[in-house]
């Protein structure tokens, strides 16, 4: 039985998380993302459950590398400058196969660049940002309702792949408020965790758990050197990029032009179809849900039939980039960026109206 | 001179002292130096484990350095940690996980330098965990470089003129750091350089655990090891440079040791 209520995107990170069995969740405060640490705060030592706060972000990450190890479902919550301090654990738990999930409700860039919204850390999300080229799978929700059902799907995704997950938001989905079903959803079984770290006596076979992020300096069996575990590393990311994939086509069908978006501006963009639609334009619309793995051949498929592509994002110009890699360089490609916003202050947005001015300009 | 089992005519030998049980036989070599007083602090804290009947019911948080490389033997659960944050890791598993017995294994420079937030932080939570800090007053691992513990006058690979007062300030003293937070319940100070004081710190390691295992507070013990090779010196004059400079640097003794937060 689902429990409807309204509230923040922020929010609910924490609904999702609680039926999502969610054990702990360790973080530190920063703008645009501070209601989650709150709700968690608010909502979780009542429910017998572990909230705490870190001396930093470092501290954050680093607690959700011990408590991962010990077969707990855990996440933390940042934003753009927590997420820079965050990257050499974030290579630690991709290493060391620890499953956890990151939220990272984007801001202003870069630096301490703005307080509020914007879609500026794309590439350090899904090209692994710190040390060493491993893989996330990253997930990027569109509205409230898809918080909270892709938060439970981010920790199964973690557990499967024993993998951190990453969970891309942004200050404007953060802030917004909506309706909301909460509810468990059920992904199917999955393998016990019988590689977490308990105490020795704690184990059946009654032999030791060792975890490290250095097999190449200490290797771990089953991997007798460096260069074997680093192909059962790349057999996994390969796993994970052929399996997981998530995006939604809107209106796509016969379209001359096909918006590519994802967070706020996707649903910006999809009310841009709707007013195309409206004027006798086919426009349609790519979301990526998962932006690792991307929908490379569906917009593919796009461009290959002639349509044009405009790439809807609030940074100067990241997700373009796979787009790009999808199409081809020689692809028409448009792009409305930040600079595109209704107001040049930290406070300005990527408005429909603005992004249909430039739908009729390449049509 | 009459030996334990030998007579004028053969000579038996009996076992009085083998290797720990929590020490497995590692398929590769345990790296360390020769004189190097890791393995011995390592024996101190098997010894404690065993004595106690711990060593199954401990959770072992490993920092970066050379005391990591243990991971290699100890028959132990073991999470080898990011460089510094053993104590983050180790809290949180802890707060989920109260039944298990949480410890850190951790250099001067894992501890007090890049990890002195997480040290910081976690005895400002007063968290119910132990650490163990091994002092070498060195980065041993990557070649000897200047440590928070380095001696002022020590030549070390980044101070070759040795540590000057005013450009690298003064030795960190961490056990009577930790003393002075009302979390921590217990700090002290030994070292291994002689039978008496590998006594004394089996004695403070064993104390530290007893201070988790009564769910009291926070637990610290640092330890004097010597490190032959980035001193330049051979083992034995190793032992003498910690006899005469480095415990008048780094007193040994108990600094705090309480039944409960007060």
């Amino acid at each position: 039985m689902a429990e409807r209520m309204f509230v923040q995107g922020n929010e609910a990170v924490g609904w999702g998380a609680l039926y999502g069995g969610c054990d702990a969740f360790f973080g530190y405060p920063i703008t645009p993302q501070n209601e989650v640490t709150q709700w968690f705060a608010r909502e979780y030592p009542d429910r017998g459950k572990i909230f705490l706060q870190s001396q930093s972000e470092v501290g954050s990450i680093n607690m959700l590398y011990g408590a991962a190890s010990g077969g707990f479902r855990v996440m933390t919550s940042t934003s753009s400058p927590g997420w820079g301090l965050m990257q050499e654990t974030v290579s630690h738990l991709a290493s060391a196969e620890l499953p956890c999930v990151i939220v990272l409700v984007q801001r202003g860039g870069p630096g301490a660049g703005s307080i509020r919204h914007s879609q500026m850390d794309y590439m350090s999300a899904t090209r692994g940002g710190g040390g060493g080229g491993y893989k996330n799978i990253v997930l990027a929700p569109g509205s409230v309702q898809e918080i909270h059902d892709l938060m439970q799907l981010g920790f199964c995704l973690a557990d499967k792949y024993r993998n951190p997950l990453i969970f891309l938001m942004d200050g404007i989905l953060g802030q917004v408020s909506e309706s909301m079903d909460a509810k468990t959803i059920d992904f199917g079984p999955l393998d016990d965790k019988d590689w977490a770290i308990r105490g020795r006596d704690m184990h059946k076979d009654g032999k030791r758990r060792l975890i490290n992020s250095a097999a190449g300096v200490l290797p771990l069996p089953p991997y007798p050197n460096y260069i074997s575990w680093l192909s059962h590393m790349k057999e996994k990311f390969c796993k994970m990029e052929d399996s997981e994939l998530r995006y939604e086509t809107y209106k796509v069908e016969e379209a001359d032009l096909i918006l590519v978006a994802y967070g706020y501006t996707a649903r910006v963009s999809k009310e841009v179809v709707n007013m195309a639609r409206a004027s006798g334009l086919k426009v349609g619309l790519i979301r990526p849900i998962t932006v690792w793995p991307f929908p490379y051949a569906a917009i593919k498929e796009k461009a290959d039939l002639g349509c044009k592509l405009l790439v809807v994002e609030d940074s100067l110009g990241l997700l373009i980039e796979d787009v790009k890699i999808a199409a081809g360089a020689q692809a028409d490609i448009g792009l409305v960026s930040i600079l595109d916003r209704h107001l040049p202050t930290d406070g300005g947005m990527i408005m429909p109206g603005r992004v249909l001015e430039e739908v009729k300009r390449l049509l | 001179m009459n030996g334990v089992g030998r007579d004028t005519d053969t000579i038996t030998k009996s076992l009085v002292c083998g290797k720990p049980a929590t020490w497995l036989d590692p398929p590769g070599a345990v790296m360390y130096c020769p004189g190097c007083q890791h393995p011995v602090l390592h024996r101190v804290i098997s010894e404690v484990l065993e004595e106690m009947g711990i060593d199954g019911k401990v959770v072992c948080m490993l920092g970066v350095g050379c005391h990591a490389f243990v991971q290699i033997a100890w028959d132990l659960d073991m999470l080898s940690c990011a460089h510094g944050r053993a104590l983050d890791s180790g809290t949180a598993l802890k707060r989920l996980n109260p039944e298990a017995i949480v410890f850190t294994v951790q250099g001067d420079g894992d501890c007090l330098a890049i990890g002195a937030g997480a040290f910081i932080g976690a005895m400002t939570r007063a968290e119910k965990i132990t650490v163990i800090v091994y002092n070498n007053t060195n980065y041993g691992t990557t070649g000897g470089q200047l440590a928070p513990t380095t001696l002022i006058g020590q030549k070390t690979t980044t101070t070759p003129r040795g540590r000057d007062a005013a450009l690298e300030g003064y030795p960190t003293h961490a056990a009577e750091l930790a003393a002075t937070f009302k979390g921590t319940v217990y700090s002290a100070r030994g070292s291994v350089h002689t039978p008496a004081n590998y006594q004394r710190t089996k004695k403070y390691i064993k104390t530290a655990f007893q201070k988790q295992i009564d769910n009291a507070g926070f637990s610290f013990v640092e330890v004097l090891v010597a490190c032959p090779p980035n001193w330049h010196l051979s083992p034995v004059e190793s032992l003498d440079k910690i006899e005469n400079d480095i415990i008048v640097e780094f007193p040994l003794g108990e600094f705090k040791n309480e039944d409960r937060i007060v």
